[in-house]
């Protein structure tokens, strides 16, 4: 009886000591978990605000004012404009 | 006394009534009971209170902030888009600060020393000392670990297109609720709502562990516009030029898809910078194309033309006698700026004829030329969705004049707005149907609209509108090269107290290319006053400006030989060009 009763008390004390680990081991998986949604977090809004720099530089007028001043770009003139069409019957096709 | 043994003593041979050993022991029992009792209604009955006492020792709940979603333009280029940045506040009675403490905050506040003495020096117990700075700055406040200072995160609304957008985007309050254009007609999608979720913190502060439901936040809804941003910024950047080489007072644009009805542009003129908005004035902030309604003038008169096709009263080439460019009707005489002989119908509108224009209306029952304005959306708001969206002035048939229903051919006595006008003009590149707007990009697929008037007279009447803006009509200078165009000028009048003073709206409203087209669209220039004034010269060349740069952004094909419009289009050709 008494060596049952010893028996019994060993597996209660293994298993506390499992249930032991088994939450210390949850609370590390947790916190890990935590700062990884942390940092998605940051990560999000991070791409917000990079995104808003994105828009920041690429405004029209700013790509407008670079490719006219610093690399001297200019709408085609019209008249040496070559249109190719791709619809129309073989051969007749192409430039105006 | 003399002493005795223990088993002597005289109090145990002391004989006492029974009942009052019984009255002990009843008594202690008694009181077992009623604890018993107690601790019993506290652990099983009534224990709500204990325990939310208990978990308020561990147990904290959390605010999970959902952000306010983003507004893009058609090709997913940012117009509104919401950061997170903190806001500094502190409970003055708990500050302490050294000096250099004090200074150090200053800065990272980017505020005077003493300017941050006296937010402190009141007797409120919470001020804000800044809101919303960036992130970074925030942080290297917290590790200062000032007592009495703390931080709140909030979010902050940016609009990288600035004044370009502003109209249409709108703006947000300081509780980031929308108060102006897709801002506030969006607001319930855009919304984003928080959510809260239970955790147990340990000392550190750290989450431990959820408890509870956790409900999760839901970001708003990002919305994308109909609107193309280069588009816009053609438009835009037009209309500023236009207005200030025409020393005008204001101005409007709206750029319509012809096929789906999306709203492809909207620009006003006075703008504000949604990104600081301090001082700003009402003309600022009204969106003229959608608020504001105006006389049209002329360009009413295709619609009074296309009646006339419509119910057979007329064909495209009916005579109609406009000499001597003067028709009395009633007490009122209606004349035109330059007289013209006999023309056909086609040719008034080429030349924008009111006297042509108002004997064409003089042949319809005003009831059938009410049903027409009606049915073309004039009287009623868009229903775009914007806020404060006007429907114009229509009045009801019943009550007109002969002189009324005859100015209302040309365009005045009935007041609309530039939006209306726009979509009104959509009936003349669709085969006749009348396209609902839309402010949100819709997805790939036909449209379909309300008939308004049969692909014939549409036909008919687009090339009328053609001949106007070549030689010998009214607007040669909104021609677009390489593309064939079809538009009608208008320059009214403007009332003022009831009559029409001295000052214009100059508008020009066109689809281009004629064959097929792609793009409605409609400018107005309020009070011109450098000298030119009508339609054709003042919105024309903004409107040849913005639809030849939108027709190349969308790569459309021509439908016009590029020479043959060239000499009109390049004030200063180039040799090798022709």
């Amino acid at each position: 009886m008494l060596r049952f009763n010893m028996a019994l008390l060993l597996a209660v004390m293994l298993c506390s000591l499992g249930v032991i680990t088994a939450q210390h081991k949850a609370r590390k998986l947790f916190q890990a978990l935590e700062a990884e949604q942390e940092h998605a977090r940051g990560l999000d809004v991070e791409y917000g605000q990079i995104q808003l720099e994105l828009s920041t530089w690429a405004t029209h007028p700013r790509i407008e004012k670079i490719a006219r001043e610093r690399l001297k770009m200019q709408t085609p003139d019209p008249a040496k404009v070559v249109v190719a069409r791709e619809s129309s019957p073989r051969g007749g096709g192409g430039a105006k | 006394m003399k002493p005795h043994k223990y088993t002597e003593s005289p109090v145990l041979h002391l004989k006492l009534d029974a009942w009052r050993s019984r009255a002990i022991v009843v008594l202690l029992m008694a009181a077992m009971v009623s604890l018993v009792g107690r601790s019993f209604y506290l652990q099983v009955i009534n224990n709500d209170f204990l325990q939310e006492k208990g978990e308020s020792r561990y147990r904290r709940d959390i605010e999970v902030s959902a952000s306010r979603g983003r507004i893009t333009d058609r090709n997913g280029e940012v117009l509104a888009i919401s950061t997170p940045m903190k806001s500094i506040w502190a409970i003055p009675s708990d500050v302490k600060l050294a000096p250099d403490q004090s200074r150090a905050l200053a800065q990272l506040l980017d505020l005077e020393q003493r300017e941050l003495n006296r937010k402190l020096a009141t007797d409120r117990n919470f001020v804000f000392l800044q809101r919303q700075i960036p992130p970074d700055a925030a942080d290297r406040i917290a590790a200062l670990k000032l007592p009495g200072i703390h931080q709140e995160k909030e979010y902050r609304r940016y609009y990288p297109s600035g004044e370009m957008t502003a109209h249409i985007v709108g703006f947000t309050g300081v509780d980031a609720k929308g108060l102006e254009g897709v801002e506030l007609a969006f607001q319930n999608q855009l919304e984003g709502k928080n959510g809260s979720r239970s955790v147990i913190k340990d000392r550190r502060g750290q989450i431990v562990e959820d408890v509870g439901s956790i409900k999760p936040p839901q970001d708003g809804r990002d919305i994308q516009l109909a609107l193309d941003g280069k588009i816009q910024y053609l438009a835009f950047s037009t209309l500023k030029q236009t207005v200030t080489d025409n020393a005008a007072k204001a101005g409007s644009v709206v750029v319509l898809d012809a096929k789906s009805g999306e709203v492809l542009a909207l620009a006003n003129w006075p703008t504000y910078n949604p990104n600081n908005r301090e001082r700003l004035s009402g003309a600022q902030l009204r969106n003229r194309a959608v608020t504001d309604t105006f006389e049209p003038g002329s360009t009413m008169k295709p619609f009074t033309a296309a009646l006339a096709l419509e119910k057979g009263k007329f064909r495209f080439d009916s005579l109609i006698n406009t000499a001597p460019g003067k028709l009395t009707i009633g007490t009122a005489t209606i004349s035109d700026a330059h007289p013209h002989g006999v023309l056909t119908l086609a040719q008034v509108i080429q030349k924008s004829s009111n006297v042509g224009t108002a004997k064409v209306a003089g042949t319809f029952a005003p009831k059938e030329m009410w049903e027409m304005f009606d049915s073309v959306g004039f009287g009623k708001p868009p229903r775009l969705g914007f806020p404060g969206e006007v429907g114009g002035r229509l009045r009801p048939y019943a009550h007109w004049r002969p002189i009324e229903q005859a100015t209302m051919s040309y365009g005045h006595g009935i007041a609309v707005s530039l939006v209306q006008m726009a979509r009104a003009y959509s009936v003349f590149a669709t085969d006749g149907e009348l396209l609902p707007l839309s402010l949100t990009k819709l997805p790939p697929g036909p449209v379909t609209g309300t008939r308004i008037f049969s692909p014939q007279t549409v036909q008919e009447v687009r090339t009328m509108l053609e001949m106007a803006t070549q030689p010998g009509g009214t607007a040669p200078k909104a021609q677009v090269p390489g593309y064939r165009v079809a538009g009608k000028t208008g320059t009214a009048y403007k009332i003022e107290n009831g009559v029409y003073a001295r000052k214009y709206v100059a508008s020009f409203i066109g689809l281009a290319p004629a064959s097929d087209p792609r793009l409605v669209v409609a400018v107005m220039i309020d009070e011109p006053s450098n000298g030119r004034h009508f339609g054709g010269d003042v919105a024309g060349p903004a409107f040849s400006r913005i639809m030849a740069g939108a027709l190349r952004t969308l790569g459309v094909p021509h439908d016009a030989p590029l020479n043959s419009n060239l000499q009109v289009a390049q004030v200063v050709a180039e040799p090798e060009g022709m």
